[in-house]
């Protein structure tokens, strides 16, 4: 038996990385991967940018989950519904209690206050964990550069709040969030310097400034390899001048342009497997390193997203 | 449309502007674009160009000077021109955003007395303000630019935005700053905290966030902003200046973007709305683009052609290239590898169309096979910039 469970059975996955690196197309693979796996699954957007809907071919998320596939659930966080929820659930606050004033009055201490926005985020989706409304929930998370301050929030809060009702809200949430077998974070990069660089850096202050687990880092968009080693010195061969003029006298002149995105493909490789292995090498032992391919497709739609399962499958499964 | 004139190029744009704003969603390139604009200018049109950065890839900071120094302006020695073979006419100096030590500096510049100010400091909100809110960083890079702007030692400076969730946020930062300062609610949350004596108007709300956050919490708000307070007239003043800096005839923007789906409509949107905000549009900068010779129809025939008779075309070019089996596969990967990329370069293609309507310039930076890590990376990428 590992000492930690397995990626999908975890309940509460948050999906991270620096900008462009893919996270949504990451997270609606795996909620979707978990979903074809039997588990009743949410998946929720974070940043307000309403890319998720597209990786499964949907219209707008809203703060209410929306069944998008069989078992799978999706949603967009909505911190003043988040708010209003809130407060209904746990202080019993009379419906007829006018929210607007008070909602506005809140969020405006929210903008003052740092970690209320963030942790009516993480409020809601740990909720959602402890009543079991969902097996898991994966949350398509803020960028590397905010992301630790949305999953430090309750700590920050229990430091600055030391009563009052949030400050048992922040406990049973930390425990929630600082449990293994429950909570995991996914790091996501692609094979270039930022990306990696990043990562490891996110790794290093999440694990320094919260005790939240890192459940796996994922490489993705990584780029196929053409040839083998014996494959590539034929490669050189035909690439060579008296190969070229060879291949053009058979396929046509234009062959020449189909052996210049050979160069460009084999380049491109090259570099990111460079990056590649400096996260492989680079990263705390015990992180699971997760490879995905590029897709060559036509757009982020339900049709990468199911390819990027199936990747994501074989992987982790 | 007709348009009497061209878009002035990049070119044009750092020779005529003072301020230069390299903005995108994440992960585009800003960062470099904004480095190799001002590296360019540096070199060609000589002067003092300022590169204000903010979080650069390391080993781009190291090749600028930039580990040591933060948020010190520092000098790019002559020497990383020298080993990229050249001598700029003029001057590239750099500095690095560091939100918390700019906040600092902000204060100190607009405390009363030394007693608030150190009052502030030392605040725990502020504290978790300063490192941990997220629109911080948006308001104090449009302060620090204003800052160096009006320092009078810069001829040109190029600013890299921060990675915002919505690369429109720090745009309204300073309106928001001031929104903040000013708004009533702002008075009403502080005002028994002064008085001591709540007024039946606020019983209700006191009742409620009292029961959510606990009274001493409320107290640390209070004082804080009690403290904050005594700047207001400073800040908002500043805030001011900051967006007729941004409306002014010597700051443009120049708009980063991939061409994959999710940048590209960021980008879109951001040009809308600085057309909105009558803000000037310098340029559209399309960053790692695939060669477009991938379109090619010819090339496209012979790929498929490599990929469906190997067989055929490796017997004909014989053993000369290695063993006849290992020809044909490579001839197959080969061609499959061109249809590959083939349709990557369709679907740029596609979203340069949605994308050229711009009234500035449209830019293509290629794909470069490595990382741009130093002064003659920039300045090779400056060269495309500058067509």
């Amino acid at each position: 038996m590992p000492d930690l469970p397995h990626l999908l059975d975890r309940r509460l996955l948050f999906v991270t990385g620096k900008g462009g690196v893919g996270k949504s197309t990451i997270a609606s693979s795996l909620a979707l991967l978990a979903a074809e796996h039997g588990r009743r699954t949410l998946v929720c957007e974070v940043d307000a940018k309403g890319n998720l809907a597209d990786f499964y071919g949907v219209g707008a998320l809203r703060f209410e989950p929306t069944e998008v596939t069989p078992n799978l659930y999706a949603m967009a966080m909505d911190t003043e519904d988040s708010l209003k929820e809130y407060l209904k659930l746990q202080l019993k606050l009379p419906l007829i209690m006018r929210l607007g004033p008070l909602a506005k009055t809140l969020d405006f201490v929210a903008t003052a206050a740092p970690g209320v926005k963030e942790i009516l985020t993480v409020g809601k989706l740990a909720y959602e964990v402890r009543e079991r409304n969902f097996d898991l929930v994966v949350v398509d998370a803020s960028a590397t550069g905010h992301v630790v301050g949305q999953l430090a929030s309750p700590v920050a809060m229990n430091d600055l709040v030391r009563v009052g009702v949030v400050r048992q809200q922040t406990e049973w949430m930390l425990e929630l969030l600082t449990d293994p077998a429950t909570t995991g974070i996914v790091v996501v990069a692609t094979p270039e310097e930022m990306p990696v660089n990043e990562s490891l850096e996110l790794i290093g202050r999440l694990r320094a400034e919260t005790d939240i687990d890192v459940a796996a880092e994922i490489a993705n968009r990584v780029l196929p390899e053409l040839f083998g080693r014996s494959e590539a010195t034929t490669f050189d061969r035909l690439d060579s001048p008296e190969g070229r003029a060879a291949l053009a006298s058979i396929a046509g002149a234009a062959s020449d342009t189909v052996l210049n995105a050979a160069e460009l493909a084999v380049s491109l490789r090259r570099n990111r497997a460079a990056h590649l292995n400096d996260l492989r090498d680079r990263l705390p032992a015990g992180i699971p390193l997760i490879n995905v391919p590029y897709v060559f497709a036509r757009a982020h739609a339900m049709r990468t997203t199911r390819q990027v399962a199936e990747y994501l499958g074989h992987e982790v499964l | 449309m007709a348009k009497a004139n061209h878009a002035p190029t990049i070119e044009e744009l750092a020779a005529a502007k003072e301020i230069i704003i390299s903005t995108g969603s994440g992960g585009v390139g800003k960062t470099t674009t904004a480095a190799a604009i001002a590296a360019l200018a540096a070199m060609e049109h000589g002067g003092k160009v300022l590169v204000l950065t903010v979080d650069p890839a390391k080993r781009l900071a190291n090749a600028l000077g930039l580990e040591q120094f933060g948020n010190t302006e520092t000098r790019v020695p002559d020497s990383a021109f020298a080993s990229a073979g050249v001598a700029p006419r003029g001057e590239l100096w750099a500095a690095m955003l560091d939100t918390k030590q700019s906040w600092d500096d902000l204060i100190r510049r607009h405390a009363p007395d030394a007693t608030t100010r150190d009052a502030i400091l030392s605040n725990p909100l502020y504290q978790n303000i300063t490192s941990r809110f997220v629109q911080s960083h948006d308001y104090v890079a449009m302060e620090r630019l204003y800052e160096i702007h009006c320092s009078g030692h810069y001829d040109l400076i190029v600013v890299d935005t921060p990675p915002t969730r919505n690369a429109v946020d720090f745009l309204d930062a300073p309106d928001r700053m001031a929104d903040f300062f000013s708004s009533k609610l702002l008075r009403w949350l502080t005002a028994p905290y002064r008085s001591r004596v709540v007024s039946m108007a606020s019983k209700p709300f006191y009742a409620v966030a009292d029961r959510i956050l606990g009274s001493q919490f409320l107290e640390d708000i209070a004082e804080f902003f009690i403290l904050f307070q005594s700047m207001y007239a400073g800040f908002v003043e500043r805030a001011q200046a900051v967006n007729r800096l941004l409306e002014s005839a010597g700051t443009t923007f120049v708009v980063v973007s991939t061409l994959e789906a999710a940048p590209a409509r960021e980008a879109e949107f951001f040009l809308n709305l600085l057309a909105e905000r009558h803000l000037h549009v310098g340029a559209l900068v399309l960053n790692k683009v695939v060669p477009s010779y991938l379109l090619r129809n010819d090339a496209a025939k012979a790929a498929r052609r490599m990929a469906d008779d190997a067989p055929a075309i490796a017997a004909q070019l014989g053993s000369s290239y290695g063993p006849p089996d290992q020809v044909e596969r490579v001839l197959r990967e080969v061609g499959e590898s061109f249809a590959n990329y083939r349709l990557i370069a369709q679907r740029e293609a596609e979203q340069r169309m949605e994308l050229s309507k711009v009234p500035g310039a449209v830019v293509t930076v290629p794909y470069f096979d490595e990382d741009i890590a130093d002064v003659a990376g920039l300045l090779q990428m400056g060269r495309h910039l500058w067509r």
